[in-house]
């Protein structure tokens, strides 16, 4: 990248990988668990999350020496909240049988705990610029882990993906359906979406052992 | 120079290869092991882990031999073609040759499934941790084909063992180290990922969702209907079998599950060779029989109404509760699993006590679920070591005290 500093350039690509917000702060985890049944809600959550966290981050940064530090969550709630309901009403307005299937959970992208964190951890103590990348960081980690979890649940609970019957028609009996193959009811279940983590979680720290906690 | 000795040098020969676990795993199936102790004096019993296990696995051969018996009976009763038994358990109608066959090769593939592929995720992972082969497996491998449906379609099954062995075990640790029961958690997963063929009244007698097929084909036949006697109960309407039929295991269900009598002779034989906890068999079903009691005595006394959809399960007499379903299976096979169950005397009562009340709590209150006994012994098998820790805390508190008595 030769747009970024080697140090910028790290604040996008940490999140992604080793300081994952899902899988290693395992932050978050109430929506990956909630709106991963379809793909597309999963993404749109993960845009919306990019869109708060990104603006959310350098607004809190430009105001890091004017904020005092006892009434800081609230003036970090405030904008939190201000930028939520702007994702909410563009949602309701242009996408509302979207907005209706994650219902609750873009409001309560206000209480994701990855936001707060990244607001109190970074915006505070960083320049708007690296708070930006930051956040922009940050919410692609967490929205490629929604991705991912979201991908395998709806492809194996509902045999479609952005709602395209890709393995066939389950009634008509076509595609895979036709060799008895059944979709896995399962894995629509909020359970499944755990384990689905809890394997990603698995598969990369058995790939990096430096990533495993003592205990 | 015997076989014995040759098979040990093979083994000396080839210790550094990766697939040596493997080798290992079957020589000390079928061999008692040439090593010896190399430090320090040690008492071992003889049973060990393969001996326990094979003794399980003994206790439960009845049950899957009635079981394919009763496969190829419901099968044919269902069809027409045989009438139901009338002379006791050692009814000519029962045992024919023709029932067995159809059982046969009807719950034979769903063994090979159940071993093939649970023992082969067990080898891969020896292979790759680079530990002896556990023999965990072995008990979890026959348990899995008397829990399911018998005409469950195979691909099902190695998908729900893949994800029982390794979600319910080896991410744990594997054997000894699981919190959950793993036959259970292959039955869980096959039970919540595909409901039409774990529950309904056309999974339970073979031949019967093929019959629906042809039927839908647009070819003139009389659906099989075979629902389970919690399935008729839920619904609330009269169960067709008597109490003789439920306790000798004339009657539809999972492959091994039926028969109340054989599991009870499993049981004494697990208990006899001190195997099964009879503690937690015990309290299990005066668990079951409290819990039975307390919804009859709510049923007659009219709290709720007959038009109820709990009324069904809830009026039946407590004792059929402990004849129907997986209760009885359950209790003996599956809640008895040393790993999971509690450890402590004390602990083993509470959980059993409390895996027969939730069992019977569930079956009646969740009508879509009817078998209450998987969810109940899961739910314990979780909360077996918080049972376990507050019992030795007991403990430790009970003799602080003494002390302080003493020394005071």
């Amino acid at each position: 990248m030769g747009l970024l500093s080697k140090k910028d350039a790290a604040l996008i690509k940490d999140p992604l990988a080793d300081n994952n917000p899902i899988t290693i702060q395992v932050l978050g985890i109430c929506s990956a668990l909630a709106i991963t049944a379809e793909l597309e809600a999963a993404i749109v959550m993960s845009v919306s999350v990019l869109f708060v966290l990104g603006i959310g981050n350098v607004v809190i940064s430009l105001m890091r020496n004017i904020i005092p530090s006892k009434i800081r969550i609230i003036v970090q709630l405030i904008v939190v909240a201000a930028l939520v309901i702007i994702v909410d009403q563009v949602l309701k307005a242009f996408a509302y049988e979207l907005s209706k299937t994650l219902s609750v959970f873009v409001g309560l992208i206000i209480t994701n705990c990855i936001i707060m964190g990244r607001f109190e951890a970074f915006a505070l103590a960083n320049g708007p610029w690296r708070s930006f990348l930051d956040g922009i960081g940050n919410s692609l980690g967490y929205g490629v882990i929604l991705i991912i979890v979201a991908f395998f649940r709806e492809l194996l609970g509902a045999g479609t993906l952005l709602g395209f019957k890709v393995l066939g028609d389950p009634i008509e009996k076509t595609g895979v359906y036709a060799f008895g193959y059944e979709n896995n009811g399962f894995m629509l279940l909020a359970p499944m979406a755990l384990i689905v983590v809890g394997i990603i979680i698995w598969i990369q720290r058995s790939r990096n052992t430096a990533l495993v906690e003592d205990h | 120079m015997g076989l014995k000795k040759q098979l040990h040098d093979f083994k000396v020969k080839n210790k550094d290869k990766k697939w040596l676990p493997a080798f290992s795993a079957i020589h000390t199936f079928l061999f008692l092991p040439n090593e010896v102790t190399h430090n320090g004096t040690h008492i071992k019993g003889a049973d060990d882990l393969k001996r326990t296990m094979n003794t399980v696995i003994m206790a439960m051969v009845p049950c899957l031999i009635f079981g394919m018996f009763n496969a190829g009976y419901q099968h044919h009763i269902a069809l027409g073609d045989i009438q139901a038994v009338t002379a006791g358990f050692f009814s000519p109608e029962f045992w024919s040759i023709d029932n067995f066959l159809v059982g046969f090769w009807q719950i034979l593939p769903l063994v090979i499934i159940s071993y093939g592929v649970g023992l082969g995720i067990e080898f891969i992972f020896a292979i790759i941790k680079g530990h002896e082969v556990e023999e965990g497996y072995l008990v979890t491998g026959m348990l899995v084909p008397l829990i399911v449906p018998v005409d469950i379609p195979l691909w099902m099954l190695a998908v729900a063992v893949v994800f029982g062995v390794v979600i319910g075990k080896e991410v744990f640790g594997g054997t000894g180290m699981n919190i959950l029961n793993p036959a259970l958690t292959i039955r869980a997963f096959l039970f919540f990922a595909y409901p039409t063929w774990m529950s309904g009244d056309k999974v339970w007698v073979h031949g019967a969702v093929e019959r629906d097929q042809a039927i839908a084909a647009g070819e003139n036949l009389d659906a099989i209907s075979g629902e389970t006697i919690l399935g008729t109960l839920a619904q609330g309407k009269e169960v067709a079998y008597s109490a003789a039929d439920m306790f000798l295991g004339f009657i539809p269900g999972s492959v091994g599950e039926t028969s109340v009598l054989l599991i009870l002779l499993g049981g004494l034989f697990l208990i006899f060779s001190k195997i099964g906890s009879w503690r937690i068999m015990l309290s299990s079903v005066l668990g079951a029989v409290v819990m039975g009691l307390i919804f009859n005595q709510v049923a007659s006394a009219g709290i709720i109404s007959e038009s109820s959809k709990f009324y069904g399960l809830m009026s039946a007499p407590f004792w059929e509760h402990l004849l129907i379903g997986g209760f009885a299976f359950g209790t003996v096979f599956m809640a008895t699993d040393p790993v999971t169950a509690s450890q402590t005397t004390k602990g083993k009562w509470i959980y059993g006590f409390l895996v027969g009340f939730i069992s019977i709590l569930i079956r009646v209150f969740n009508p879509a679920y009817p078998e209450g006994v998987m969810l109940a012994i899961l739910l314990m098998n979780v909360f077996a070591p918080t049972i376990d820790h507050y019992v030795v805390q007991g403990n430790v508190k009970q003799r602080m005290k003494r002390l302080k008595a003493k020394t005071a």
